[in-house]
């Protein structure tokens, strides 16, 4: 498979070396019918190591979810071989369904339907609280 | 604003706007005597916490409204297993609004975003209980005449005690209030208290476990220190008496300190004290009556 060829597709440059299959596992991609490239540690042109994932289609990628788990990622849409979109993640004010509530005291805990939703509390240190109880999640991108 | 969960809900204007409302009420209650004619509480009570339900139900009834509910979990359709948001929405379309107490953190928020009728959160386990915290400024405004340059006392149980993080909390809003911390070394407050609000705020406070700073108190706000919170019973019998407020430690306090307790009390202030001018945890229960009438009113946009 030719890598570098992706006319219409997404391109999450910049992942964190080492983070690409946990991208790969919540963004769902095994579901996906097109061609998913998956380079791992290629070396960065601001130093260091990265990892890349290249998507052989315009899907929906839920970009609040990719910036809570790794806020550096660029996300680029590629349309008949161009970049036409570049966008830069940084951590979403509130994500769903991704951190889940571990305090048993929330009433997350006894009502399996409500939905985890978790707040952004502190910017700088990128803490999340459950809007529940207020209970602090650890932070999946340290 | 169309809930309140937490008092943080409440902007400091707000809160203000309930405080004069309550002073009001207390002046010209016949002036209200009807306000809410027709309206109805409904008082949902997943556990049992006959005070603040009765304060709730007497201040609608003053109001001229009317209450309905239930005081139980057992009497109610969560004991068949209904979730929170459809209990909401099933006594949204009786009630104009709901006052919610649930021993689970955040179920009021749940019932709120299921109803489109205004809920006050009632107590949520160990989370919120943003009325007894209205209360508590009620009181402090109504002895003091404001909320700054204050120098308050907390004692008991502060690491478990809800209440006092909650006022504490309120109190760090407002300007040149320094905090006394009188608890045993095993009880002291959190530490998101001590550096997300007393440091960061950049406010004075004293952790200790003795009484030498008693005297220059404004106010002094004792809990109960619980048996249960001790990992053995050597230490519970070697503190327990410690923290207790007698009559005779008030001989050196301020003529005017106010003392208050959110009740109920056990032992922790000695009943000598209950005659004492200072003593103002009565005040307390009357003025929990007067701030959630002022509350129903605003969340009901009535005037
Ligand atoms: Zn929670």
């Amino acid at each position: 498979m030719t890598i570098d060829s992706i006319i219409n597709g997404i391109v999450l440059d910049h992942i964190s070396a080492g983070k690409s299959m946990e991208i790969y596992d919540i963004l769902e991609l095994s579901k996906l019918d097109c061609s998913v490239a998956i380079i791992k540690n290629a070396v960065s042109k601001k130093g260091g190591r990265k990892d890349i994932i290249k998507i052989d289609s315009i899907i929906d990628v839920n970009l609040d979810v990719l910036g809570y788990i790794d806020p550096g990622i660029t996300v680029n849409i590629v349309k008949d071989g161009k970049i036409v979109k570049k966008s830069h993640l940084e951590l979403p004010d509130r994500v769903a369904g991704v951190i889940k509530c571990n305090n048993p005291r929330c009433i997350t805990s006894t009502e399996q339907e409500l939905p985890h939703v978790f707040q952004l509390a502190d910017r700088e240190k990128g803490v999340y609280r459950c809007v529940y109880c207020e209970a602090k999640a650890g932070h999946g991108a340290s | 604003m169309k809930d309140l969960i937490s008092i943080t809900d409440l902007t400091v204007e707000e809160l203000q706007e309930l405080i004069d409302k309550a002073l009001d009420i207390i002046e010209c209650p016949d002036k209200y005597a009807e306000k809410c004619k027709r309206k109805k509480l409904a008082t949902l009570f997943f556990e049992p916490s006959t005070r603040t339900r009765l304060s709730f139900e007497a201040a609608m009834l003053e109001l001229g409204g009317s209450v309905l509910g239930f005081s139980e979990a057992n009497s109610s359709s969560a004991a068949k297993g209904e979730s929170v948001a459809d209990t909401a929405r099933t006594v949204a379309c009786y009630a104009d609004i709901i006052a919610m107490r649930h021993p689970k953190e955040g179920a009021p928020l749940v019932a709120a975003s299921a109803a489109d009728i205004p809920v006050i959160n009632a107590g949520d386990g160990g989370h919120n209980h943003p009325t007894q915290t209205l209360t508590d400024l009620l009181t402090i405004y109504r002895e003091k005449g404001g909320f700054s340059n204050l120098k308050i006392g907390f004692c008991g149980d502060l690491k478990f005690g809800r209440t006092v993080h909650s006022l504490i909390n309120a109190m760090c809003r407002y300007e040149g209030n320094e905090f006394v911390l009188i608890s045993p070394e095993e009880l002291r407050v959190p530490g998101y208290i001590r550096k997300d609000l007393l440091d960061r705020g950049g406010f004075k406070y004293v952790e200790t476990d003795n009484w030498d700073l008693l005297p220059e108190l404004d106010i002094l706000y004792m809990t109960r220190v619980q048996r249960e919170r001790f990992f053995n019973e050597a230490d519970y019998l070697r503190l327990k008496d410690v923290f207790i407020l007698t009559a005779e430690k008030l001989r050196s306090a301020k003529e005017d300190l106010c003392i208050m307790h959110p009740l109920p009390r056990v032992n922790e202030i000695e009943r000598a004290v209950d005659d004492d001018p200072r003593a103002c945890y009565f005040k307390q229960v009357l003025n929990g009556k007067y701030i959630r009438m002022a509350l129903i009113l605003k969340l009901l946009g009535i005037e």
